[in-house]
């Protein structure tokens, strides 16, 4: 245990907060921008972040291997996407509501089945010290970076690259812009629908296995406060761009990390405003960046919300 | 937010549920009763899940206690939030279950939940945790019961003062109520009787269960050198397997949580319910009137302390023994004055002493020098 590191404290702890917070909102929103971007909005992913919390932990103490958790519960998360997808598909069905319906669902059987969970400790997802050029015990700790937090740094690039130059990427577009285009181009809209909520739900319940598996790495019903809910959202925030949402949730993350770091600092006045910097924050750059002459950019027009 | 509108939309199904049974099971219901001797069935409400490692295993474990004891029957529910959904749970352990001790666990089940019900069953016994029962102006079929814990955090605060390097504790607190202030104050108290010069850093997180803040908190705290942490949440879990992970040493609150990190963990300030409500139901059984009033401490058997773990030094578990048998011969006070808040405000004067019992402590709103935090 080294000395106190005073001020320093505070933009250390919120580039380790950015990158310990932010992972769970990184996963649910990529998979989001995947599943939106061909059209459809699954409002359910906080149940499936909840769902994958749970099987990833309970999967981890039974094997005894964090990486097997990762993977159930991606699988887990890939069968909430496929009913989503399936039940979407047939005529005059609200996806915003089945979203809801899932997303009470989800949590629902995860404290049912969670239950023998709470108690037993599973085994943590490694870290890479990043840190290891300091001396600083501080500077080790926040620079101490998860697996899984890279490998959403790299699926961002990736996906942003794919949806560019690829032919996946282009039939994903085509369907969330216009299902009619699509049609006229060979392809089945629900079809790709249906894949596409199926591996945004796997992504979101990676990022819920992170909570349980890393970060703060313990199952509790209380896990998430809202992580899924709010990673939907980032993902408009980001404009449906898989960078943008990088960044978004880097920048929640660090921001939510600012009301403890101050707090430790001795700036302990008025700590409830602190702790709205997130939400100020997005607020303040939707106002920024909206503009009365044009609507959404970048919103597929196959959205719900848009059409 | 989200999960309360869950919580009430089950809680929904489960009562048009236990609804359509009421009917079916209405007639069968008075004979159960008639056959055994002195028949009680006693029904516990928990904010949370009853097995959290922290305030909702306390009681449930205090619950599994009674559980044991011939002609008692427990019924439970977990994770039932502070809302009407509250009064429909009392009412279908009342009406179904027979229930006629009732204990609602959690703070904000007392107004109006639970006066609205005991309003409506004049003869079913509701007694409430928490500080909140007052004779003037609410009816003799309910009452709180709390402990003093206070006590059990200043201990904590020894062995963290004879463990510290860095002098500098760490308390991951949820809210600014009296009970956590007293805690936190408490806490540096048994701290300071060891090396005057230590503090305590604090930090709310506004919220009594939130996991991922509740984690940057502790790692804050790490941050800024404190290496001891303790905390007043409703599940310690995240902060103590957080804590000592960094390497920081943890004293546990609510219940055992050891298990979780055992060469890190110090002691803990755990409650024991068990003898409470073994006491509550025996008094039912030998139709004792129930008090409304229920306090006690360490001495009285309410609160108790985690077996010293490696981390404290023999010097260490020397005064944590001395200390514990001092509070154990009963009127052991810690806020003496004169003493100073933070601000440099005196707010215990000259003096003046509160035992654990001083009903003054029960509305503390201060927190005294050497803690840094503010309380709004």
């Amino acid at each position: 245990m080294s000395d106190s590191i005073g001020l320093w404290g505070v933009p250390l702890a919120i580039l380790g907060g950015a990158i310990r917070v932010s992972t769970p909102f990184i996963f649910v929103s990529l998979g989001e921008t995947i599943t939106e971007r061909s059209g459809r909005i699954n409002l359910g992913l906080e149940g499936t972040l909840v769902f994958g919390a749970m099987t990833g932990y309970a999967t981890a103490v039974v094997t005894g291997s964090p990486w097997l958790g990762i993977l159930a519960a991606a699988c887990a998360g890939i069968l909430f996407g496929l009913f989503h997808g399936w039940i979407c598909k047939f005529p005059k069905v609200n996806d915003i509501a089945i979203g809801i319906a899932l997303m009470q669902f989800g949590m629902g059987l995860a404290f049912f089945f969670g239950k023998p969970f709470i108690q037993p400790s599973a085994p943590h997802l490694p870290a890479i010290p990043f840190g290891w050029w300091s001396s600083v015990p501080q500077v080790q700790a926040a620079l101490s970076v998860n697996v899984l937090f890279i490998i959403g740094a790299l699926l961002a690039v990736a996906l942003w690259w794919a949806f560019r130059n690829t032919r996946v990427g282009l039939i994903i577009r085509v369907v969330g812009d216009s299902a009619d285009a699509a049609r006229a181009m060979g392809l089945n809209p629900n079809t790709v629908r249906l894949f596409a909520t199926a591996v945004g739900g796997a992504l979101a319940a990676i990022g819920g296995a992170y909570l349980s598996l890393y970060y703060p790495g313990s199952w509790t019903e209380g896990i998430s406060s809202g992580q899924g809910l709010m990673a939907v959202a980032l993902v408009i925030f980001a404009r449906w761009n898989p960078i943008g949402c990088f960044a978004a949730a880097l920048l929640f993350g660090g921001a939510g990390a600012l009301g403890p770091a101050l707090q430790s600092v001795g700036v302990t006045q008025g700590y409830y405003l602190f702790y709205a910097a997130p939400y100020v924050l997005t607020l303040l750059i939707m106002v920024a960046t909206a503009s009365p002459s044009r609507q959404l950019a970048g919103a597929p027009g196959e959205l719900s919300i848009t059409k | 937010m989200m999960d309360k509108f869950m919580l009430s939309r089950r809680q929904l199904l489960k009562s048009s549920v236990a609804g359509a049974a009421l009917g079916l099971g209405a007639s069968a219901l008075p004979f159960g009763q008639a056959f055994a001797q002195t028949p009680i069935t006693v029904g516990f409400i928990y904010v949370g899940p009853k097995d959290d490692y922290g305030y909702n295993q306390a009681h449930a474990e205090g619950a599994a206690v009674i559980k044991k004891l011939p002609g008692v029957t427990v019924v439970e529910e977990e994770n039932v939030p502070e809302t009407v959904d509250v009064q429909k749970t009392m009412e279908s352990m009342i009406n179904l279950d027979g229930a006629s001790l009732l204990f609602p666990t959690s703070f904000g089940y007392f107004d109006p939940h639970m006066l609205a019900v005991a309003a409506k069953y004049p003869k079913v016994q509701f007694r409430h945790c928490g500080g909140l029962w007052n004779k003037d102006k609410n009816p003799m079929n309910t009452g709180s019961y709390f402990g003093y814990i206070g006590m059990g955090q200043y201990l904590n605060g020894v062995a963290a003062g004879h463990a510290t390097k860095s002098k500098k504790l760490g308390f991951v607190a949820a809210k600014p109520i009296p009970q956590v202030l007293l805690n936190i104050n408490s806490f540096l108290l048994g701290a300071q009787s060891v090396d005057p010069s230590i503090t305590v850093q604090v930090i709310f997180t506004g919220e009594w269960s939130l996991a991922v803040k509740e984690a940057e908190a502790t790692n804050a705290l790490v941050d800024q050198g404190a290496d001891v942490i303790t905390c007043h949440v409703d599940s310690p879990k995240v902060v103590v397997q957080t804590a000592a992970g960094r390497g920081a040493f943890v004293c546990g609150y609510h219940a055992n949580q050891s298990a979780l990190a055992p060469d890190k963990y110090l002691t803990g300030a755990e409650w024991n319910w068990g003898k409470v409500y073994t006491d509550f139901v025996n008094d039912t059984i030998a139709d004792k009137p129930l008090g409304n009033f229920v306090r006690g401490g360490l001495p009285d058997g309410f609160v108790k302390m985690s077996p010293l773990g490696p981390g404290v030094p023999e010097a260490g578990k020397k005064q944590f023994e001395a200390t514990l048998a001092q509070i154990n011969k009963g009127g052991f006070a810690i806020i003496k004055g004169p003493m100073k808040d933070n601000t440099g405000k005196v707010v215990v004067p000259d003096g003046k002493t509160f035992p654990e019992d001083a009903i003054d402590l029960e509305s503390m709103n201060y927190l005294l020098a050497g803690v840094v935090g503010s309380t709004s």
